[in-house]
């Protein structure tokens, strides 16, 4: 496999071609998930739980099953029995019985919204007033909100024989006691000699954060259409990031064989991690079962709200120690995340990335899931690692500022590189933190004076996502004009498809725009994993390149067979195929596809990647900040984005991705959160009150793209889809912290926490006040 | 359910009839009964601007117009915005600064701004922004968004 | 509207009524569309009268006639920030009157400008000042079958400014945290008079006349408004919800009754 260093310059990766499938998205005429009109369609609404705790005691669905156009209610009891099935999911791991019932609740309700029957009728209107007809009781019962209620002794369980699983080192610890608990595992990392390290300690900084869990807030709600024919074949048409995801979940709940379901992947209106798990799948499923009619389902915004993934809010504290010159001591880091209702937070993952960025020799790390009665959470761009990298960048801020040092030389004097052990164990492989580091430092912007006015202030802060490889595949077709058709498995969430397309160009010597890209179904193309994980560009793009190399393989069979040579004795350069016996004699692709049927026919290619160096992603922010202190409303006045992309493929899709990432950050900074009611009930679940970044909210956000290359890529490449989210929140912070020298310890950083915290600030009339709710 | 009401109007330049139950937002008949489904349906509830359309000229929210309400009205969707040939300067310039990632809201956007353009050519950055803060995008951070249709400014 | 009384809803904008009715706040019979009555359309300004707001005047009417903006930059305030763009094309000053939030970005310019509320109904018409207007959340002195039709604005008087400003986390699409508008006369080194109205701090939207009242005869300086900002915050009666805290709100009601009270003066100073 060659890297980039010897490879020569780039002709397709690294230029800027207009994706393939934007014309149909300017016009209006792609075809997304709730597009999706059939013959005989109906419409199905989900009733939901209006408690956040509670014992199904009756349904009685006669009344609704009276009203005219219902023509099926199913419930939970319609869904064939599940048993504790463990299945991977791409970023996360998922036990089947519990995705079932958080499809449709069986003996109990977790949170509010869960759902509880579902009903299919001629209008979504009808259905939906056909909801009101269908009678449940409940028994309700007491529900805990949050990490800290959860663990209380005598806590209300929700999951009855839940005992929490121990684990250090990625082992289990039989030394632990445990229990029943809302607690479903404490996981725990430790090594070096901490006791030592405080000792050895200057200075040591002890912090303590929450957060709280926000949404993906992707644009399109969740929706399905399924039509199960009497033969027993499945199709569902959906909006999705995992195709072959949702057939293995469809068909494990619906305990049909995988082969029997055929997933349509319709474009998607933004995932961020939320379209992963199915919620509507197995209740169209049965729905259309019932019905003999395809069913179609769409949320409502307050449904994608109460009832998919949001991310974890958490309890955390940190605890960290420096030399007089820097060099950090002792790491003490113990994170508590909310898993919603059913177990599988992202708790572990941000125990480990948040750590990634630095050397860390001493430390005792730990990490628990919590379940509470809220929604399960979702994967969520880099999920749990922003979380963990709050804490962390917050509290190094501090400890750079007790030092007195910069905290770029901070960060950069303890930088982790290749070969670093991670707290894990597992050492780092080619990195580009202290290049993304290094260029954070030498920007301009952070050489630059600080805007000019009262209340300004500068932060900076980290990030870290490891990326995944999986399984992808991909086909290739020469045509007789010379273009090539590719098809893969790999759903285009952001500019995927034309980014896999270059990749196939740049093998085979052609335009961008001669590949034609097509994401295709379950029964049309290989096994291919998860759009997620900053996995496509990569896995998928290999898998492309790996069909490309055995379509320019052919190609040159070929033109060998035209001048009567070997193959050996055909050059490959700059797309043209040349004789090396008669130099003369040379070739373009469009000249031997146009001869294909003369030479053996249509060449096709098809391959299957699973590569394992995805190649970990480090990202930093710069964000300076004005804060008015008496509203306590923070405007961002400058934001620049750092990534080590790698290779960027297509560069603006890459600093999309930086950008998108960034502002979704800057919202989970100042003002998206959950907002609880003590009653259970999310009081926000709309936009108006979510709150999410709206384009008035921001400047434009500089991306600086930084290409350390990934040597388990054919180009370079790395995963870029992720790291963006974790830098911002810590950054911000930070910056409010100079720009008014309060700290915060909470997310969000609304204005009014703000106000308090200057307020709180003058009333201790010092800065270094220690950290308090 | 009310009887069905026969509605009058323009519709991409074209004189449409329909038949609308009173009840059913205008988003609803564009998209399940004229199956014109460029216009999207994010919140319903007039906080994402993925559903504008222009109504005589003037962007409104289509999930918050009822189909009755268009009689005689002059209805613009994304679906009318380009020529049978030649693309919309906004569809070009989102296409050329990359100003979409998954898309679902760049119908919306692109409307939106049409009605901006139209009236404002000559909008800068912070009005771009202002007109703009009903349409949400989840995508972009709106970055590649603004500049698209600054450079469209230029182009019209 | 009569015949079904409470089981009927004026439609004009819509942007409150139809998300309103699919969340089931209110269960009706009939949506009535007042669009095409002229009265409701109306935007007239005399000099003698002052103005006429049709209660079916999109914002965007108000904000784009420079000549009843200039007159009344409150109430210019109010009609661009409610909404976003597309929102101010159908959403009208006067829905968000008679929806009666106690939020509502509107009602506290009109309180400040003297607006009386003009309601036809069965039993004939009747004007109501707009202080008196609304009765509690979503709740006004309309009874079934009523509607309003316009609003009243006496002409500015000599040397009048007017302001609102509310206090939301994000820059547009946010329901105020707390709004405050208000007028201020100046009659030249001294505040001839001035009239506070309060959103997002009570049930309905607040008339601070005591904060206003303190004015009266003061010199339009920075003091003399923090005192009044200070006899507002007592005037705030707020609850905390997710929008905010009750600490959060007095205070402030404080900060933006003391900015728009400032901004009022400034734009007294210019007015004619």
């Amino acid at each position: 496999m060659t890297t980039t260093e010897n490879r020569p310059q780039f002709k397709v990766v690294g230029t800027r071609p207009v994706r393939h499938d934007g014309l149909e998205k300017v016009t209006g005429k792609a075809k997304y998930g709730a597009d999706v009109i059939l013959p005989g369609m109906l419409y199905g609404k989900v009733l939901r739980s209006p408690h956040p705790h509670a014992r199904i005691k009756s349904i009685d669905t006669s009344g609704a099953l009276k009203i005219p156009g219902v023509k099926a209610v199913v419930t939970a009891k319609d869904l064939p029995i599940q048993s504790d099935k463990m299945v991977e999911l791409g970023e996360a791991h998922a036990n089947m019985k519990q995705i079932a019932e958080n499809c449709l609740a069986n003996d109990k309700v977790l949170y509010k919204g869960h759902a509880v029957a579902a009903v299919a009728a001629t209008s979504p209107h009808i259905a939906e007033e056909a909801l009101d007809a269908i009678k449940v009781v409940y028994e309700v019962l007491p529900f805990v909100l949050n990490v800290d209620d959860a663990m209380k002794p005598g806590a209300t369980l929700l999951h009855e024989n839940m005992v929490t699983r121990a684990v250090l080192g990625g082992k289990p610890d039989p030394a632990k006691q445990v229990g029943k608990s809302n607690v479903s595992s404490e996981m725990r990392w430790v090594g070096g000699n901490l006791e030592q390290a405080w000792k050895d300690s200057h200075v040591i900084v002890e912090r303590e954060y929450f957060t709280k869990p926000v949404h993906q807030g992707y644009i399109e709600p969740h929706v399905t259409t399924v039509n199960w024919n009497p033969d027993g074949k499945i199709t569902v048409w959906t909006s999705t990031q995992h195709t072959f995801g949702v057939r293995q979940q469809a068909a494990a709940i619906l305990q049909v064989p995988e082969g029997m379901v055929k997933v349509i992947p319709m474009e998607i209106g933004g995932g961020f991690g939320g379209k992963i798990n199915v919620y509507l799948e197995p209740a169209a499923a049965m729905l259309s079962k019932k019905t003999g009619h395809p069913v179609k389902m769409v949320m409502t915004r307050k449904e994608v709200f109460e009832a998919s993934g949001p991310t974890s809010g958490s309890h955390m504290k940190m605890k960290v120690g420096a030399t007089k010159d820097g060099k950090i001591t002792g790491w003490q880091l113990w994170l508590a995340f909310e898993a919603g209702a059913y177990p599988g937070s992202p708790v572990a993952m941000g125990a480990m990335c948040s750590s990634a960025p630095y050397i860390v020799e001493n430390f005792d790390v730990s990490a628990l899931d919590i379940v509470v009665n809220k929604p399960k959470v979702a994967a969520y761009r880099a999920p749990g690692s922003p979380i963990g990298a709050f804490a962390v960048e917050s509290t190094l801020d501090e400890l750079a500022e007790k030092l007195g040092m910069d905290p770029m030389d901070f960060r950069l004097k303890n930088a982790a590189k290749e070969g670093t052990r991670q707290i894990t164990g597992a050492p780092l492989g080619k990195i580009g933190n202290i290049e993304v580091m290094t260029q954070v430092k030498n920007h301009p912007h952070y050489k630059s004076p600080l805007p000019v006015g009262p209340n300004v202030g500068r932060g900076v802060g980290m990030g870290y996502w490891f990326n995944i490889g999986m399984q992808s595949s991909a086909a290739l077709n020469v045509n007789p004009d010379g273009s090539v058709s590719l098809v893969t498995g790999s759903v285009d969430i952001g500019g995927t498809r034309v980014a896999v397309a270059m990749q196939a160009a740049e093998i085979l010597g052609i335009r961008a725009e001669d590949v034609i890209p097509t994401v295709a179904d379950t029964d049309s193309i290989g096994w291919t994993g998860v759009t997620g994980g900053s996995r496509t560009a990569f896995a998928t793009g290999i898998a492309a390149i790996n069909a490309a190399e055995e379509v320019k393989k052919q190609l040159i069979a070929r033109a060998a067979l035209m001048w009567e040579v070997k193959p050996e004795d055909i050059e490959f350069k700059d797309g043209l195929y040349i004789n090396k016996k008669s130099p003369k004699d040379s070739v373009t692709m469009k000249q031997l596809a146009a001869k294909m049927m003369m030479t053996g026919g249509y060449v096709t290619a098809s391959a299957t990647a699973n590569p394992r160096m995805a190649g970990a992603a480090y990202g930093a922010m710069i964000v300076d900040v004005k804060v008015d202190p008496e509203t306590g409303k923070v405007d961002l006045l400058r934001v620049t984005a750092f990534q080590d992309a790698g290779k960027a493929a297509h560069p603006s899709y890459v600093e999309g991705q930086i950008q998108g990432g960034a502002v979704q950050g800057i919202g989970w900074a100042l003002n998206e959160e959950y907002f609880h009611t003590t009653d259970g009930v999310m009081a926000n679940s709309s936009w108006l009150d979510y709150r999410m970044p709206t384009s008035l909210d921001l400047p434009m956000i500089d991306p600086v793209i930084i290409e350390v290359p990934n040597p388990g890529h054919p180009f370079g490449l790395r995963g870029v889809g992720e790291v963006g989210i974790c830098a911002p929140m810590a950054a911000i912070r930070n910056a409010i912290f100079r720009a008014t020298g309060a700290r915060m310890y909470h997310l969000p950083m609304n204005p009014g926490s703000i106000v308090e915290a200057i307020g709180a600030k003058k009333a201790a009339g010092h800065t270094n006040g220690a950290a308090k709710k | 359910m009310a009887k069905k009401v026969i509605v009058q109007a323009n519709l991409n330049d074209n004189d449409t009839e329909f038949l609308s139950e009173p009840r059913q937002s205008l988003l609803e008949v564009l998209r399940e009964t004229l199956a014109l489904t460029g216009t999207k349906e994010g919140c319903n509830d007039g906080n994402c601007g993925a559903c504008t359309v222009m109504v005589d000229g003037r962007i409104v929210n289509s999930c918050l117009m009822l189909a009755v309400e268009a009689e005689g009205k002059k209805i613009t969707t994304i679906e009318g915005i380009a020529q049978a040939d030649k693309l919309h300067p906004l569809q070009q310039s989102f296409l050329e600064e990359a100003a979409l990632q998954c898309g679902i809201c760049t119908p919306g956007f692109i409307v939106a701004a049409k009605g901006l353009l139209d009236r404002e050519p000559k909008a800068d950055e912070h009005r771009v922004r202002h007109w703009l803060a009903g349409n949400l995008c989840r995508c972009t951070g709106y970055d590649k968004i603004i500049r698209a249709v600054l450079k469209a400014e230029k182009e019209l | 509207m009569a015949e079904k009384g409470a089981k009927a809803r004026a439609l004009a904008g819509g942007t409150d009524l139809l998300v309103q009715l699919r969340v089931k706040r209110y269960i009706v019979d009939r949506v009535v569309d007042v669009k095409h009555i002229a009265e409701m359309n109306e935007l007239s300004y005399s000099d003698s009268k002052g103005l006429v707001l049709g209660a079916a005047v999109p914002c965007y009417r108000v904000y784009e006639d420079k000549h009843i903006s200039a007159k009344y930059p409150g109430l210019y305030d109010s009609a661009s920030l409610i909404g976003g763009i597309q929102i101010q094309t159908r959403a009208g000053i006067g829905g968000n009157l008679a929806n009666a939030a106690p939020s509502a970005d509107a009602i506290p310019s009109l309180i400040a400008l003297g607006a009386t509320a003009n309601i036809a109904g069965p039993k004939g018409k009747r004007s109501v000042p707009v202080e008196h207007f609304c009765t509690g959340p979503g709740k006004s002195v309309l009874q079934d079958g009523e509607l309003l039709v316009s609003m009243s604005i006496p002409p500015p008087q000599a040397k009048m400014g007017s302001t609102y400003i509310r206090f939301i986390p994000r820059n547009e699409m946010d329901i105020a945290v707390v709004g405050v508008g208000v007028s201020v006369v100046l009659n030249g080194n001294s505040i001839k008079s001035a009239r506070i109205a309060l959103a997002s701090v009570g049930p309905t939207p607040i008339f601070a006349t005591e904060a206003g009242n303190w004015l009266t005869g003061k010199a339009p300086t920075e003091d003399s408004v923090m005192q009044a900002a200070e006899a507002a915050k007592k005037a705030a009666k707020p609850i905390t919800d997710m929008r905010g805290t009750i600490e959060q709100r007095i205070h402030l009601v404080g900060v933006l009754t003391k900015r728009s009270l400032l901004s009022a003066i400034t734009r007294a100073k210019e007015a004619r």
